[in-house]
């Protein structure tokens, strides 16, 4: 037995003696997180957290309280079940609670690398050692990380799960007279990450940056590349296909509806295997060829819905939210995609999206990392960043997406253990509204 | 053994280890959170969070390691893994690394709190949250939500030069909000600020807000933003209510004026910045009434301290002077960098986080005007208040912000309401604008400020009050 499942048996017990009759539930995740920093081409940072971390949740008498702790001596988890049983007594009451879940096996096994479970701060070093190399000399910047997950769950409805899984990260760029190229990958090992193949990718985009151009405001075509297309990915996940958002009418998505072009494909494809609430995952396809086909649940949107939680309990205000979201391939190349256009943009990145209205989502951002102007099928000059304000779904709608990339990418999100995989994409309009400059 | 001792164990051995300078800081934080919707609570947690983090410099470079186990032995082999790390980082190493000299105290601090918010019975809590969210509803919001956050904090830092230093820090806040859904589009409408108002204060600053009495008019608003003219497009004159203008100064002031952006340490994640230190004390960052200090002295305020997290003393500073820029956010290895003496804005999130440069409370002075003299000089312009969306450029140059609500001025008054609001511009050419500053000066708190890798959330204080700015591009639209 792992410590997090002892741990877990010894908090479970406690809260079901100190509480009878009421439902319970202990979680603990064990992370091991470990990340080398670089700028200017030097290691400036190095970090590594071991931590344990157990969550306890209680429902009694129609209240419910969650507590957590990260003290785990046997004084530390006995306190943590006298103050749940404190609160517990004086909560307000909690009129949705939705149970607990039921015994149910795991549907995906947790991927262990041992060789990135025990990475050290110079196998790390030695990825950003490549990727500076592979700058040739310009100044660099980014990250190397390397990650541990072990986590179990069990609760008083005689659910019981553990499983383990390892990440690994690299993000960086390449800067060269303030233009920066970058380049990202996220795996489940180490060794899928290649710090000289990263920096000279990042490298190539620097240096094809000078003498950059302003671009009036307007309708663009456009060839998102992955590192864009990522952006996309982050904002349909926290609000495109959250339940409790579409519950309320303040998300776009309509299931059984088709609101993509039929070449958009976007599934979840969790890490991890299991979710806060005891929920297994697995992988959930969320548009397929252009329907949305289902929405994110956790347990409380699962039973206000009549439905069954897809294991995307977290943040219980927020709603349920997925980690590593994806889009399908297609079959085109990027040089196909720039080869097809006759005058459009090519944007390496975006930069600072924030949701203006979250019923359309339409956001406002910018380019950033390198964006070019196509004409006459070939990359001509390179542009000054842009601001745009665009409709993410709208741009996606039917007869609007006009090619996908062959190659999907996973990249860092912004969740331990989740990643984005995203091919580029040529759309047929973004709609630019003013340059960076003024 | 107490904590200091703790702390002192992990230096030793970070120094036996090789390290040439070693710090650690032993944290223990309780927070609670509510959080009430559409009449009932939806979430009701607390954690509790103890454990240390080491730092080590071997050389011109850095390690860090945190561990949740506070014994002796725990805190020797942390010191140890720090200074191992460090070494690691050697291997890719860069210029000389030194730290700008600071007191070395021997100190305790505390916030000052009136009524603990912890000890608040949760349902009383519950019934401010509930009856408030009951209150929007009834006045037809289609989404009511309401929240409180309350953080508890305790420190020991212990350094190899000396230092011996503990604080108390407790924080809390909370805030409303109403959604309205129409045809196509949600309308939005908060109070006191879009996220709440927070301060290092206790209950008294929850109370002081009265969420209650103003639940029904921030409802009202927002299904009357339904119906409102949407906001013009064009140049114009724009007024900016406070809470506003503080993201404002966060967003295009604080951040810009990080001396590890400006540095290039952020470069890769949260950007750099359009400043060149080359003319820190010359170049004119807005107009002269732009005064902005860094202030962790202010009482109450969300980005108030006795000690940064390396020991710095709490002290104020100017960073814009007469519209002239002339401080920067700073800790010690990165104004030892940049030619500086001074550090004292560095803090982390928590035990397991490396403390970073992070804004203490960045805010204006006070201007000479009040906000009815700035609408009663004004003949056309449009008055926004509450932010909705903020973006801008990874230089902080270029942003655009959406409010919540605005209002037409004409010939000196306060006209119709308009719906999605938005300005934007470019960072000193905005500030340089400026032409009218309130004197009516508030405290804004930020607790969701993200910064550095692995994330950390800082907790951030803002001194604003209404200004007026020339030639203001505003009503993007999508």
């Amino acid at each position: 037995m792992t410590d997090v499942e002892q741990i877990t048996g010894q908090v479970l017990d406690l809260a079901r003696r100190a509480l009878p009759g009421g439902e319970v539930e202990a979680a603990a995740d064990s992370v091991h997180r470990a990340l080398t920093r670089f700028a200017n081409s030097f290691i400036h940072q190095n970090v590594t957290e071991d931590s344990v971390t157990v969550q306890l949740r209680a429902h009694v008498d129609g209240r419910t309280v969650t507590t957590t702790t990260t003290l785990t001596s046997p004084e530390g988890l006995t306190a943590l079940v006298d103050r749940t049983v404190a609160a517990v007594r004086s909560a307000p009451r909690d009129p949705g609670w939705p149970g607990l879940s039921g015994p149910s096996p795991l549907v995906l096994p947790g991927q262990v690398d041992a060789a990135t479970r025990d990475a050290s701060p110079d196998d790390r070093a030695a990825r950003v050692r490549a990727f500076v190399d592979a700058g040739q000399g310009l100044e660099t910047a980014g990250y190397c990380q390397t990650g541990y997950w072990a986590g179990a769950y069990r609760n008083s409805n005689g659910q019981a799960l553990h499983a383990s899984a390892t990440t690994a990260d690299m993000d960086g760029i390449v800067r060269d007279r303030g233009a920066d190229g970058v380049s990202r990958r996220s795996g489940r090992a180490l060794s899928e990450l290649d710090g000289a193949a990263l920096g000279a990718r990042a490298y190539a985009k620097a240096t094809s940056q000078r003498d950059p151009i302003d671009l009036p405001p307007g309708h663009y075509e456009v060839v998102l590349e992955p590192e864009a297309v990522a952006d996309l990915l982050t904002n349909f996940a926290y609000y495109g296909f959250n339940a409790k958002a579409h519950a309320e009418r303040r998300s776009f998505a309509e299931p059984g509806t088709t609101q993509f072009d039929d070449q958009i494909t976007l599934y979840d494809d969790p890490r991890r295997p299991f979710d806060v609430e005891g929920s297994p995952r697995s992988r959930l396809v969320l548009v397929d060829k252009g329907v949305t086909s289902a929405l994110l649940h956790d347990r409380r949107t699962a039973a206000a819905a009549g439905a069954v939680s897809t294991g995307h309990g977290g943040d219980p205000s927020f709603g349920p939210m997925p980690d590593s979201f994806g889009f399908e391939p297609g079959d085109a190349t990027v040089a196909s995609m720039i080869a097809g256009v006759e005058r459009g943009l090519l944007v390496s990145d975006f930069w600072y999206t924030r949701v203006l209205d979250p019923r359309q989502l339409a956001l406002t951002g910018l380019t950033r990392n390198g964006v070019w102007l196509i004409e006459d099928g070939e990359v001509t000059r390179p542009v000054r960043n842009l601001r745009f304000t665009q409709a993410y779904p709208q741009a996606l709608a039917p007869g609007r997406v006009l090619a996908v990339g062959a190659e999907a990418v996973p990249q860092p999100s912004r969740v331990f253990l989740g990643s984005w995989t995203a091919p580029a994409l040529h759309l047929a309009s973004w709609n630019i509204t003013g340059g960076a400059a003024g | 053994m107490s904590y200091f001792d703790v702390g002192e164990a992990a230096v030793a051995a970070a120094l036996d280890a090789g390290a040439r300078y070693a710090d650690a800081r032993v944290m223990h934080r309780r927070y609670e959170s509510m959080d009430a919707r559409n009449g009932e609570v939806e979430d009701l947690s607390s954690t509790e969070s103890a454990g240390i983090g080491v730092r080590a410099l071997v050389g011109s470079s850095w390690g860090f390691y945190a561990v949740p186990d506070l014994s002796d032995s725990a805190a020797r082999l942390a010191g140890a893994r720090a200074t191992a790390i460090a070494k690691a980082s050697a291997s890719v190493a860069g210029p000389a690394a030194d730290l700008v000299p600071t007191t070395v105290s021997t100190a305790s601090w505390a916030s000052e709190c009136l009524i603990d918010p912890l000890a608040v019975p949760l349902s009383d809590k519950g019934d401010l949250l509930t009856h408030a969210t009951k209150t929007m509803r009834e006045h037809g919001a289609d989404v009511a939500t309401a929240l409180y956050a309350v953080w508890d904090t305790r420190k020991w830092f212990v350094s190899s030069e000396g230092h011996r230093i503990d604080q108390h820090v407790r924080e809390c806040g909370a805030g409303i909000q109403a959604t309205s859904i129409g045809e196509g589009e949600t309308q939005v409408r908060s109070y006191p600020a879009s996220r709440g108002q927070y301060g290092t204060r206790g209950w008294e600053l929850v109370q002081g807000l009265d969420l209650l009495g103003n639940a029904a008019r921030v409802a009202d608003e927002s299904r009357a933003l339904l119906t409102a003219p949407q906001c013009p497009s064009g140049e114009t004159t724009l007024i900016l209510g406070p809470e506003q203008l503080f993201l404002q100064i966060h967003e295009s002031v604080g951040h810009a004026i990080e001396l590890d952006r400006i540095l290039g340490w952020e470069a890769a994640f949260a950007g750099t910045s359009w400043l060149d230190l080359s003319q820190l004390g010359s170049l004119r960052y807005g107009s002269d009434l732009m005064n902005i200090t860094i202030d962790p002295t202010l009482p109450g305020a969300l980005g108030s301290f006795g000690f940064d997290d390396e020991g710095t003393p709490a002290a104020k500073r100017y960073a814009v002077r007469d519209g002239i820029w002339v401080g920067v956010l700073a800790g010690r290895d990165s104004a030892a960098m940049a030619g500086l003496d001074y550090a004292g804005s560095v803090r982390a999130d928590g035990w397991s986080r490396l403390p970073m440069v992070r804004m203490t409370n960045v805010g204006l002075e006070p201007g000479p005007h009040t906000l009815e003299q700035i609408i009663a000089e004004t003949d056309d312009g449009i008055f926004m208040e509450n932010n909705r969306s903020w973006s801008i450029d990874d230089k902080r140059l270029n942003f655009q912000f959406g409010c919540e609500i605005a209002y037409e001025v004409k010939n000196g008054r306060r006209g119709r309401m308009l719906r999605n609001p938005s300005y934007t511009g470019i960072g000193p050419k905005f500030w340089q604008s400026m032409d009218m500053l309130s004197s009516e000066i508030e405290y804004w708190g930020t607790p969701n400020c993200g910064k550095g890798q692995p994330t950390q959330t800082g907790h951030t204080g803002h001194p604003a009050a209404p200004a007026r700015f020339q030639g203001v591009r505003v009503g993007v639209r999508a």
